[in-house]
């Protein structure tokens, strides 16, 4: 895959433009999600919960991890390739603890009775929060590919194009969870 | 053959990135069927689009025979569709299976991916100079989830419980419970599985269209010396990739209701004397998040059609078109009132009637900028020199139909009409003329103006003519008296209507819509032979601009290659509407500015 007659007048990477247009639509689809939240708890029948613990281990973890997404991309520009490497495998690990973290937090919640179908509020807690997660999943995938590639010495790589799109996506989902997190935390 | 004209020269322009080498040596697998050319994956949904049309229009004819003819049986149905006709008759239940069916495949299947899946895929890079789209491969994709929503979809016909029955914009608790109907088992998922197969399809080829307008065009095609489909077709994507994730949020709370008993939309429900334990949901919730899609998606299938027409309208005038800015300025008004006029399909849901007064304020202020483009065309036809090839015959089809379906949409958005009007055959004429016999009309207008470039022969005239004149006529003659039928209180979706005292006077009225359908039907099939007959057999094209047009397309070989122009791509130096000016009859994009030149 690659663009062809790429211009240089160009400001922005096609490539690059596209995430933020996806990055627009994704958005699109927690505003749909987060406004129905709003519209429902106005209504009867609404149980306010609290957020377990392991939502706030998890938004520590996924801050961390943006820093050292934030190191590798630094590294990367910068030509420090074992750096890079071992950034990226940190980003990586980090954002599996990070839905870990989110597991463990559902499982807190499960048993305190704050289940699936036992009301709406608890419903849209467990759609919001793993709809985000199923988008940090794929950015884990993305990760598992990346790190790969940078552990395969004999590849060279030059181009920062596919970094700069993990860790603009990477800092999306950070920032995205904890906009959520803010928006559950307010209006419960 | 001109394929073999490659891309070597792009690639030694731009030999700092990666780009194409050779398609000297392609399989037919990766040529026809997986391919990355833009043209190639346009001609894909057109194909894929025209066979879905039919099998929808399918659907209507025969839902039209039941109406047509209540009380007749119709033996050869039961060969047709086993158990659904039996003894010849339809069964109520199909009947609501095909009313559903006929409105998801048109409005998503045929007037979303056929039409700008085509024309977007198709004009972007030639129109705008570019070799390819931002990115073959998503684009790709895009036709690929397409193709795996159609075959999902094409299978809900065939289960045991049939397709989706609960209407096309699948209201919960119809859709929510499987026991609340025969078509809300499995034929619902699976129309919800395909539903959102069709929304990743629609978003990719979205991403991919906003980007290469915004990103890909050659030297010279600064914003406003786009040709009016490009901005049509920008703002189509942009209404799609804001509004098609917010359906899909509906539609992943309506499978979790569906299937993990959470209850979104779901509250006090009894069903057969046995009450659900469901509580606290929203039905209504579902209709916000169902609308806030679906009205932009009425102008995700209109503008296209409508960007179209301005350019063949132009063309075939000999005329620069009225009013440029105009009309990119009303197409940017109708992309920001799509998002802020949902709520007008929800009148009747005991809405706070201020709420519904602000909703219809902003309706109708749609009318604003709907009259500015037709003024626009109108004017733009005015004293012009009118070729009337059957493209510019569909192209005025379509403003004529924009202008009377239009018309009665000033009455719908009057919520205090509306209640009266909602639901009833009033509204299926208006939005049936407005957005589908016109969006159609566009898409005509389409594949017959481009059809030279697309395929590189002509289609036959006379066929096309026909194919015209018995097209709008038969539209009016089919959707005028539903108007009267509809200020007469008769409701859509239901089966019989010589069961009514009051409605048994349409019984006449409905006998004639319904041969009139057929006979239009009948005429699209000759479309799809003139289509399918003119690849191979079509008068050859032999001029590079058979229709004299300003158009970058038109300065690619008579069949481009992937990379659309063997040498360099040519630079802009003008806007596209250059007719008829200082004494010559047309003026292409790439003739640079002469000095004695009037500006435009």
């Amino acid at each position: 895959m690659n663009v062809v007659a790429l211009e240089k007048r160009n400001k922005i990477h096609p490539h690059k433009f596209t995430l933020w247009v996806g990055i627009g639509s994704i958005l699109m689809m927690f505003a749909g999600l987060t406004s129905a939240y709003i519209v429902k708890r106005n209504q009867a029948n609404w149980v306010s919960f609290d957020l377990p613990l392991a939502f706030w281990y998890s938004t520590a973890v996924i801050i961390a991890s943006s820093v050292t997404m934030w190191l590798a991309l630094k590294a990367f520009r910068g030509r420090l390739m074992s750096r890079y490497r071992g950034m990226m495998l940190a980003t990586l690990v980090l954002g599996i603890v990070f839905i870990f973290l989110q597991v463990m937090g559902f499982k807190q919640l499960w048993d305190n009775g704050i289940t699936l179908q036992a009301n709406v509020s608890y419903s849209f807690l467990y759609v919001i929060v793993g709809i985000h997660a199923a988008h940090v999943i794929g950015g884990v995938i993305t990760l598992i590919v990346m790190a790969l590639k940078a552990l395969n010495v004999k590849m060279r790589n030059y181009s920062s194009v596919p970094v700069e799109l993990i860790s603009t996506y990477w800092h999306f989902v950070d920032i995205l969870w904890l906009y959520l997190l803010i928006f559950l935390l307010m209006i419960r | 053959m001109s394929s073999a004209v490659t891309l070597h020269e792009a690639g030694t322009h731009h030999a700092g990135h990666d780009v194409h080498h050779d398609h000297h040596h392609q399989s037919f697998i990766s040529k026809y069927v997986f391919s990355m050319d833009h043209k190639t994956i346009a001609k894909q949904f057109l194909v894929t689009g025209i066979i879905w049309a039919i099998i929808g229009g399918l659907f209507s004819v025969i839902f039209r025979l039941q109406l047509g003819y209540p009380e007749a049986t119709f033996p050869f149905l039961e060969d047709f569709l086993g158990h659904w006709a039996k003894g010849g008759k339809l069964q109520p239940e199909f009947y609501y299976a095909l009313v559903t069916m006929h409105g998801t495949v048109l409005v998503f299947f045929v007037l979303t991916a056929g039409l700008s899946g085509t024309f977007a895929n198709f004009l972007i890079p030639l129109q705008i100079g570019a070799r390819d789209m931002a990115s073959p491969l998503l684009n790709m994709l895009s036709y690929w989830f397409f193709f795996i929503a159609s075959v999902i979809m094409m299978s809900s016909l065939f289960v045991q419980t049939g397709p989706a029955s609960g209407g096309w914009t699948i209201y919960p608790p119809l859709s929510a419970l499987g026991d609340a109907s025969i078509g809300s088992k499995i034929g619902m998922d699976l129309w919800l599985v395909s539903m959102a197969m069709f929304i990743v399809s629609s978003l990719l080829g979205g991403l991919n269209y906003i980007t290469t307008i915004l990103n890909m065009r050659t030297k010279g095609m600064s914003m406003t010396r786009m040709p009016l489909t490009i901005w049509a077709l920008f703002f189509t994507a942009v209404l799609g990739v804001l509004s098609f994730p917010v359906l899909l949020s509906g539609a992943i709370l309506l499978l979790f209701d569906r299937n993990l008993g959470t209850s979104f939309f779901l509250s006090d429900i009894v069903v057969a004397g046995k009450i659900l334990p469901n509580e606290g949901g929203s039905a209504i919730l579902f209709q916000h998040l169902f609308w806030f899609l679906g009205h932009p998606e009425v102008y995700i299938i209109l503008l296209p059609a409508m960007g179209m027409a301005s350019e063949i309208l132009s063309v075939n005038s000999r005329k620069p078109i009225f009013g440029y800015m105009a009309m990119v300025a009303s197409l940017f008004a109708i992309t920001i009132l799509a998002f802020l006029v949902w709520a007008h399909h929800m009148f009747v849901t005991g809405m706070n009637p201020f709420l519904g007064s602000i909703f219809v304020l902003l309706t109708l202020l749609i009318a604003v900028p709907s009259a500015i483009k037709v003024f626009n065309w109108l004017t733009t036809l005015w004293r012009g020199n009118i070729r009337f090839t059957p493209g510019m015959m569909f192209a005025i089809g379509f403003v004529s139909l924009f202008i009377s379906g239009g018309l009665t949409g000033i009455f719908l958005g009057n919520s205090a009409l509306d209640i009266h009007l909602h639901d009833t055959y009033f509204v299926i004429a208006h939005f049936h003329i407005v957005m589908g016999v016109a969006s159609f009309f566009g898409m005509f207008a389409g594949i017959y103006h481009w059809y030279p470039k697309m395929f590189g022969t002509y289609m036959n005239n006379t066929l096309s003519y026909i194919h015209f004149w018995v097209t709008i006529i038969g539209a009016y003659l089919i959707f005028w008296p539903m108007h009267y039928e509809g200020l007469a209180g008769m409701p859509r979706r239901y089966y019989d209507y010589s069961n009514w005292e009051s409605f048994k006077m349409f019984g006449g009225l409905n006998e004639f819509i319904s041969v009139v359908a057929m006979i239009v039907f009948a005429a699209q099939l000759l479309f799809v032979i003139n289509f399918f007959y003119s690849i191979w057999k079509g008068r050859k094209v032999t001029t590079l601009n058979p229709w004299n047009a300003n158009t970058l397309e038109w300065t690619t070989p008579i069949r481009p290659g992937h990379g659309n122009w063997p040498g360099e791509i040519p630079e802009v130096h003008r806007w596209a509407y250059d007719y008829s000016k200082d004494g010559k009859d047309f003026i292409p994009q790439d003739v640079p500015v002469g000095a004695d030149e009037s500006k435009h």
